[in-house]
């Protein structure tokens, strides 16, 4: 009895453990064409405070894998997901893409919504040559050789919404209240924003910028700062507030007498799986810029809604049949597509030749049809500006002519700065 | 050149009666519909100003739906006609659309898409097509029955300042009722003369609008007061009016400030009040607080679900019901607290702060579980939504109104309750010394369990005012925990008067200096501010002997 001693059993069950994980890491999946399966990597927040926004892109990832394996797969191989839960942090989602590119290695990784845990993997994906499709619209300022980024830069939300709102169309607005959550989006956003408003020659004491802390629920001062601003009724308010203090806001600028028609606000982070859990009813006529929504009139958007629709009733996820989809969502599913395009078109999964077949590959979207641009890891887009409606969907009021191509470092903040993988090395100096 | 004519025709139409508008011929709008159809750009605007014209509800829903995209164009029997497109559906691989006719809406059957031609309005033609609908719609809203709509309706016309819009003003000035949709009009009017009248018409204006204390008119006033073309006596009118307008946006502003801190003093003290209690007089200190807020949140999202779907008439009284629920909830989840845990730890405040944070993590997880971990949508309640107008620009938000009230009939309750009731004297008397109050045949551990219910209760109506404030969701009470703690450790603890002095004092102080440092300095001032306060008075502002200063 004695003799089984406490390091022997550390060391019984540390070997019992390893080959668990090995085993539990490695199931040799073998499919009928006898190939094995190709992993992906799935990196979003399942828990913590992002997991109000990040669980819709897993879900929406793993629906496209089925789509796909569904039909065979890609190359005769099935795709095998790999989900990790970096649980909000973003130290740990350093730590999670390490381990899908060095453990599990996966021939691509789906995943990140802010900015910070972008930043926070994108050495990691670097330095060991891996491949990220972000799906978020984000501030730019980056050019990585190793990420896709399917989401809209700042030419394409931002700044046609601002045009939009100085448009006879949109209501001539010539006041602008630059109002934000206190990070790096809403920062670098508003930077841009007012670069873009000063060339257009708006004058200096016509712009107002602010900001708020997180989860700030007080917009008493804030909104009555605004009423006297918007006094006239030629001044708009672009908000790049985030998630939760939306419905305070919203509800205080209604409450103390502000209508849509007076003063409209222009949202650059509502969309429809935020509103979902608000009471929409003071944000109705209040406008939002996105490069999707889930009322775009196309056939394949139909399909795609009832098929994510159907996809979270049947894996009884919650909300089932009533969740909804929106840009993010849609970004993140054509990312899958995408890649699996640029793989049949490479034959192999390389992510070198991967990368180069992305280049300029298009894409029916449910959106609309879409194309990876030639050189900057971006994504042409279609533009479109959203009015709220009651039920929390948006009708789109506004859209762009065509495809808008992505600008990672806008014109107005940084116009000498370029990004080009094929003729120069990322981001270059452009020649005056 | 197109554009005046374009603005001739709109104005030609709205000086013309609301009712009875010239009808015009029905050959002109037959080429208008074929203008609409064919490519030339121009031509299909001129088309959109012909059929907008007419002024005919009819005609403007046609318009309506060509700026939607729902008009298309069909050839039969070598005749274009163009129709309105209504539900899509699909048989087989085939599209199928229902179709209605132009202008009256007679449906025409269901036909397949393909058959069709969209006639897509691009953005000149949307452009075209918004004043008639602008027009339109702001007419409508001037008749709603919701003075609100009416409001913001004149608001929107003295904002556009367009003379041709000047007889719709006076109409609807002359039947209205409600004392500010009459402010806003006459506001409304004075601007369009100010704008478009002459050198008497404009001067009078500007006294009027001074008058009137209209903040909108302050930059059309300065331009007048700066124009070297106007007469003398229109840029001392301007310069008067601005004058007394500003004068006027002084008071306005620093009562509205007041309000404000007093509002979110009211705020903070609803949600110490329960906590004071707990912590103050039995020496608990209960990380578990903010969940028994976000129960009460919670239950007035319940008690708004059953409203909606068992009551949906009485919708509206769904959260004078909710307000005594929630309150009850929490108690009794309160009461579970005490009597299952916390009593087994009294005299050890360390370990009970442990097991309430741990309690803290169990009520959010299952909220959790239950609920899902989005936020969860709770209305207000018709008579909890807008505000009353007060003065001319100060408009107090009714759920903001209520908010103080109940605050200021929470602390009145409490008062009675502890100073006044027998129950009151029971626990004081345990708070002041226990061994001696059970010797006197005071139920001491009842008195405990009902002073914690009473703390937890006021939680939960604290939760409940709070979903017409801010966001409901699992997450809720750990964005007021800190808030709450600050308060009654700045008021001193267990001293009711200390909580609602240091309620008002950090609400009022940081609405005050929000206006000049923003909201997020105002936030770090208000933590130093504090910080600084306690390095003073370690205390709080109410140093007092609650049972666990005794030990």
């Amino acid at each position: 009895m004695g003799a089984y001693s406490r390091r022997d059993f550390l060391k019984g069950s540390l070997a019992a453990g390893a080959g668990l994980a090995a085993f539990g890491r490695v199931p040799r999946v073998i499919t009928a064409q006898g190939k094995e399966p190709i992993k992906i990597g799935v990196l979003h927040s399942l828990s913590g405070t992002m997991a109000i926004s990040e669980v819709s892109l897993r879900d929406v990832v793993l629906m496209a894998v089925e789509e796909i394996n569904a039909k065979g797969g890609v190359l005769g191989r099935k795709l095998q997901p790999v989900v990790v839960d970096p649980a909000s942090n973003w130290d740990l989602f350093a730590e999670k893409a390490k381990q899908l590119l060095l453990q599990d290695k996966v021939a691509v990784t789906f995943g990140c919504w802010t900015s910070v845990s972008r930043k926070s993997v994108l050495p990691v994906f670097e330095n060991n040559n891996g491949l990220l499709f972000y799906p978020v619209q984000y501030e730019g300022e980056e050019c990585s050789k190793n990420v896709f980024y399917t989401g809209a830069t700042p030419n394409q939300q931002l700044i046609p919404a601002a045009e939009y709102m100085m448009s006879r169309e949109g209501g001539s607005y010539k006041k602008f209240y630059l109002l934000g959550t206190d990070y790096v989006f809403p920062r670098t956003a508003n930077k841009i924003l007012r670069a873009f408003l000063l060339a257009k020659g708006v004058p200096r004491d016509s712009i107002e910028e602010e900001y708020t802390p997180f989860n700030h629920q007080d917009y008493q001062t804030i909104v009555g700062k605004i009423k006297r601003f918007a006094s006239g009724g030629t001044a708009t308010v672009l908000s790049t507030i985030n998630g939760d203090s939306n419905v305070p806001f919203y509800k205080e600028f209604a409450n103390q007498g502000l209508r849509s028609e007076n003063a409209p606000i222009m949202a650059f982070s509502v969309a429809e799986d935020e509103l979902r859990g608000m009471d929409t009813s003071a944000l109705v006529g209040h406008l939002a810029a996105w490069n999707y929504y889930q009322s775009v009139d196309t056939p394949q958007n139909t399909t795609f809604v009832n098929a994510f629709k159907a996809y979270c009733a049947k894996q009884r996820l919650p909300g089932g049949a009533s969740r909804v989809t929106d840009d993010p969502i849609e970004a993140a599913y054509f990312g899958v597509h995408v890649w699996k395009q640029a793989v049949e078109k490479a034959k192999t999964t390389d992510v070198d030749a991967v990368r180069k077949a992305v280049y300029g590959q298009e894409f029916l979207a449910p959106g609309g049809k879409i194309k990876m641009d030639e050189a900057n890891h971006h994504t042409y887009k279609p533009v479109l500006i959203g009015e709220i409606l009651k039920d929390g969907q948006f009708k789109v009021v506004s859209r762009s002519r065509g495809l808008v191509k992505a600008e990672p470092w806008s014109v107005y903040t940084s116009p000498d700065k370029g990004c080009d993988w094929v003729k120069h090395k990322g981001t270059y100096q452009k020649k005056a | 050149m197109r554009a005046c004519a374009l603005a001739a025709l709109l104005a030609a139409w709205l000086t013309a009666p609301a009712v009875g508008h010239a009808a015009a011929p029905a050959a002109d709008i037959a080429a208008a519909l074929a203008d609409l159809a064919g490519a030339d750009a121009e031509r299909r605007e001129a088309a959109v100003a012909v059929v907008g014209t007419t002024g005919d509800p009819r005609w403007l829903a046609f318009l309506g739906a060509l700026r939607d995209g729902r008009v298309y164009a069909r050839t039969r029997a070598r005749q274009l006609e163009i129709v309105v497109g209504g539900a899509r559906s699909s048989r087989g691989d085939r599209d199928l659309i229902e179709i209605t006719t132009a202008y009256d809406g007679a449906p025409l059957g269901t036909v397949a898409v393909a058959d069709l031609v969209e006639i897509a309005a691009d953005r000149r033609l949307r452009i075209a097509i918004k004043p008639f609908l602008d027009a339109d719609e702001t007419r409508g809203q001037l008749a709603d029955p919701d003075a609100n709509v009416r409001r913001g309706a004149a608001v929107k016309l003295g904002n556009q300042a367009s003379l041709a819009a000047a007889p719709t003003v006076e109409m609807a000035l002359a039947t209205e009722a409600d004392p500010w949709v009459r402010h806003a009009l006459a506001e409304a009017l004075a601007l369009i003369r100010l704008t478009h009248g002459d050198a008497a018409g404009r001067a009078a204006a500007a006294t009027t609008l001074g008058g009137l204390r209209s903040l909108s008119a302050v930059p059309a006033l300065e331009r007048l007061q700066a124009d070297a073309a106007a007469s003398a006596a229109e840029r001392e009118a301007a310069a008067a009016a601005v004058k007394t307008i500003e004068r006027w946006m002084l008071l306005i502003t620093t009562l509205e400030t007041a309000f404000q801190g007093a509002s979110l003093a009211s705020i903070l003290l609803l949600m110490a009040l329960g906590l004071a209690i707990v912590f103050g007089l039995m020496g608990v200190i209960n990380m578990a607080h903010g969940e028994l807020m976000a129960l009460g949140a919670y239950t007035t999202f319940v008690v708004q679900n059953w409203f909606r779907a068992a009551w949906p008439q009485a919708f509206d009284a769904y959260f004078l019901a909710a307000l005594p629920l929630s309150f009850l909830v929490a108690a009794a989840a309160g009461v579970a607290l005490e009597r299952g845990v916390i009593r087994l730890l009294y005299g050890r405040p360390l370990e009970t702060l442990l097991l309430t944070w741990g309690a803290s993590l169990v009520i959010q997880q299952a909220l959790r579980l239950w609920f899902g971990a989005a936020n969860v949508d709770v209305s207000a309640p018709r008579w909890l939504s807008g505000g009353v107008p007060v003065m001319v620009g100060l408009t107090l938000p009714y759920n903001r109104v209520f908010i103080i009230g109940l605050a200021a009939a929470s602390v009145a309750a409490m008062y009675w309750l502890l100073f006044r009731s027998a129950a009151g004297l029971r626990i004081r008397a345990v708070t002041q010394n226990r061994a001696m109050s059970a010797c006197l045949g005071v139920r001491a551990s009842l008195v405990d369990t009902t002073t914690f219910a009473l703390g937890a209760g006021l939680a939960g109506l604290a939760g409940c005012a709070l979903t017409q404030i801010g966001n409901v969701g699992p997450s809720l009470g750990q964005n007021y925990i800190v808030d709450s703690f600050m308060v009654v450790v700045t008021g001193g603890v267990g001293k009711l008067a200390g909580t609602i002095l240091a309620a008002a004092g950090i609400g009022g102080l940081s609405k005050g200096i929000e206006p000049a440092l923003g909201a997020v300095f105002a936030k770090v001032a208000i933590l130093i501010a504090v910080i600084l306060f306690l390095q003073r008075r370690p205390a709080g502002l109410f140093a007092t002997r609650g049972r666990n200063a005794e030990a």
